[in-house]
């Protein structure tokens, strides 16, 4: 594969396939980084300026109240989403495990959710979560008077509803992986973890779990990702409000970039979600490609 | 270290017989979270369904009492969104319109990429590809605007080509990942083989490596139909008024109507708009699982 026994003609032909794939990183994806993290260093208001404005709309940024409680929504987003995803579809998994009869239908009905829209997801509870008609009124009717599902309306628990229609909407993915993490552990290990006396649950917390780390890392880049870019369920079911209760920081972005032209803020507010990002997942990346590494060697 | 993720198979297992109490409690777990999955499809489908008082009248679980298909009619012909009234039909033909083209010049750039960057090794792809990998863990909305103010600068902003090349740019790296992957595994005698033949970079692409890589091509077609249908974001900023995608008009349909809501409609759009992948997903099955899992490789 040296590159000198390569003739003219093939390697003309090798760059120009890989020029779609230069544009794209080079200029898509590199540039327009870069170009955003310029823009958060300047005035910009409706139109990019070259001025030069430091740390400015980071220190506004931050002074934003709506800002301030996006971050904070994404906090409890981040444990009721990612831990509720996690722990659902972990159980689910384990559960579909069991040389379940029909499991091909319950792994069908877990994941259906994932092939539709966040459109439709938001729709679906927005319709469930409406006070009047939805859960709560036919709960009530059914005689159950005090049962309360009017999260939609209230600023306290707004943030909760968002979040439940995101687990609903994302479980699925998560037990499609751990179940071909569980696929993949050895059954003989259960066998003589029962010789021992170890219990079923047990055998899967403390034996099992700890096999499955790389599943659970990949599970969580994948929450984290979708997380930081959490907008259409949002804007669609809430609208971010009431209030400002469930305005998230993808929505307040891109809420500045068209609506409120302030592009400059928006920027600062985009390159710090960046920076969070990548403070996140560098170390899990890191650790789960170590693990891969001792994985494929070991054997 | 790009081992592919096995599927979950249901391995041939002793069957067992005894019903124990702790196997009627795996399947009461199994049962009461099918019923969380299917609530709201169920809910979305019977109202969608029902009559206008129907629905304020009747319970929310309640079937109709006489099922209104012509609900499902009048939303896709006759429903209005804002002024216009010519339901959601439009939006479908958009939809249909930009997912064809954009999965076939997609799937296509990430096969030639996938194939150039591991049958054609050099220095610079494979620092492009992995540039490329980290592209896939910035969030969108950093950038969002540089692409929006270089397509402006184009002059092709809010037009069809503008949303066609933003589902290529944000579809590129699990694409080329799933192709690289795809292809790193193919023994590379055969590579050798075909160029003893004297097949030149696209003869071997067009007329060896691209038929072989069918299994890819499948997952890869399922990922970016389902992907590019369901997307909300991007159609709503750069696909332009007159090609708004079926989500965006579907949105439009349902929050900005005035007046009365009319549930029964919005339901009957929403079913209607997640129709398409919901198809592809049930009859798709496992093609579907295993584009997951190759998004789940990523990172």
């Amino acid at each position: 594969m040296a590159r000198s026994s390569r003739p003219r003609r093939l390697h003309l032909a090798l760059n120009a396939a890989l020029l779609p794939l230069a544009i794209t990183t080079l200029l898509a994806y590199v540039g327009s980084v870069l170009w955003s993290i310029r823009i958060s260093f300047s005035n910009s208001k409706m139109l990019p300026k070259d001025d030069w404005a430091g740390f400015a709309q980071f220190e506004r940024l931050f002074e934003t109240e709506r800002w301030t409680v996006s971050l904070q929504h994404m906090g409890i987003l981040a444990v009721v989403y990612i831990g509720g995803v996690i722990v659902l579809g972990t159980l689910m998994a384990v559960f579909i495990d069991q040389r379940v009869k029909a499991e091909s239908w319950f792994r069908t009905i877990f994941l259906y959710p994932f092939a539709m829209s966040f459109v439709v997801t938001g729709l679906i509870w927005q319709w469930l979560f409406n006070p009047g008609l939805g859960l709560q009124h036919a709960f009530r009717e059914f005689g159950w008077t005090s049962f309360t599902f009017d999260w939609t309306t209230r600023q306290d628990l707004v943030i909760y509803a968002v979040g439940l229609a995101m687990v609903w909407q994302g479980s699925g993915t998560t037990m499609a992986i751990m179940l071909a993490a569980l696929r993949g552990v050895d059954e003989e290990q259960w066998k003589a973890a029962r010789l021992e006396g170890v219990s079923k649950p047990r055998y899967y917390w403390s034996i099992v779990m700890p096999q499955i780390g790389p599943a659970f890392a990949t599970s969580f880049v994948l929450l984290a990702v979708a997380l930081v870019r959490t907008f259409d369920v949002v804007a669609i079911m809430t609208h971010g409000g009431p209030g400002d209760a469930s305005e998230v920081p993808a929505k307040f972005i891109i809420d500045h970039l068209f609506e409120r032209n302030n592009i400059a803020l928006a920027s600062a507010a985009s390159v710090v979600m960046l920076i969070t990002v990548f403070t996140v997942l560098t170390p899990l990346l890191y650790w789960r490609s170590k693990v891969q590494a001792r994985l494929n060697t070991g054997h | 270290m790009n081992s592919t993720v096995s599927l979950p198979t249901q391995a041939v297992r002793p069957r067992r017989s005894a019903f124990t109490p702790a196997r009627l409690g795996v399947y009461a777990f199994l049962i009461s979270v099918s019923a969380f999955f299917l609530l709201p499809l169920y809910v979305m489908l019977v109202t969608s369904l029902k009559t206008g008082p129907e629905v304020r009248e009747a319970l929310l679980f309640a079937w109709p009492r006489i099922p209104q298909f012509g609900n499902w009619h009048e939303a896709w012909s006759t429903a209005c969104i804002s002024v216009a009234c010519d339901g959601i039909q439009g939006g479908f033909w958009n939809s249909v319109r930009l997912v064809i083209p954009a999965t076939i010049l997609s799937v296509f750039l990430g096969a030639l990429n996938g194939y150039a960057l591991s049958f054609w090794r050099s220095k610079w792809g494979d620092i492009l590809f992995g540039i490329l990998m980290l592209g896939a863990f910035v969030p969108f909305q950093v950038m969002i605007y540089p692409l929006v103010t270089w397509f402006r600068m184009g002059g092709f902003y809010n037009t069809y080509w503008s949303i066609l090349l933003v589902h290529c740019i944000f579809g590129m790296p699990v694409l080329t990942l799933l192709f690289r992957n795809y292809y790193v595994s193919v023994p590379h005698e055969l590579f050798m083989a075909a160029r003893i033949d004297g097949g030149g970079f696209w003869r071997i692409f067009l007329q060896l490596m691209l038929p072989m890589a069918t299994p890819m091509l499948i997952v890869a077609t399922i990922l970016q139909v389902t992907g590019i249908w369901n997307d909300y974001l991007f159609g709503l900023i750069f696909a332009g008024k007159d090609n708004y995608p079926m989500t965006v008009q579907l949105n439009n349909l349902v929050n900005t109507t005035f007046g009365e809501r009319r549930y029964h409609i919005d339901m009957a759009a929403t079913i209607l708009t997640s129709l398409v992948p919901l198809l592809i997903y049930f009859f798709s099955g496992r093609w579907f699982v295993r584009g997951i899992a190759a998004g789940a490789v990523k990172g």
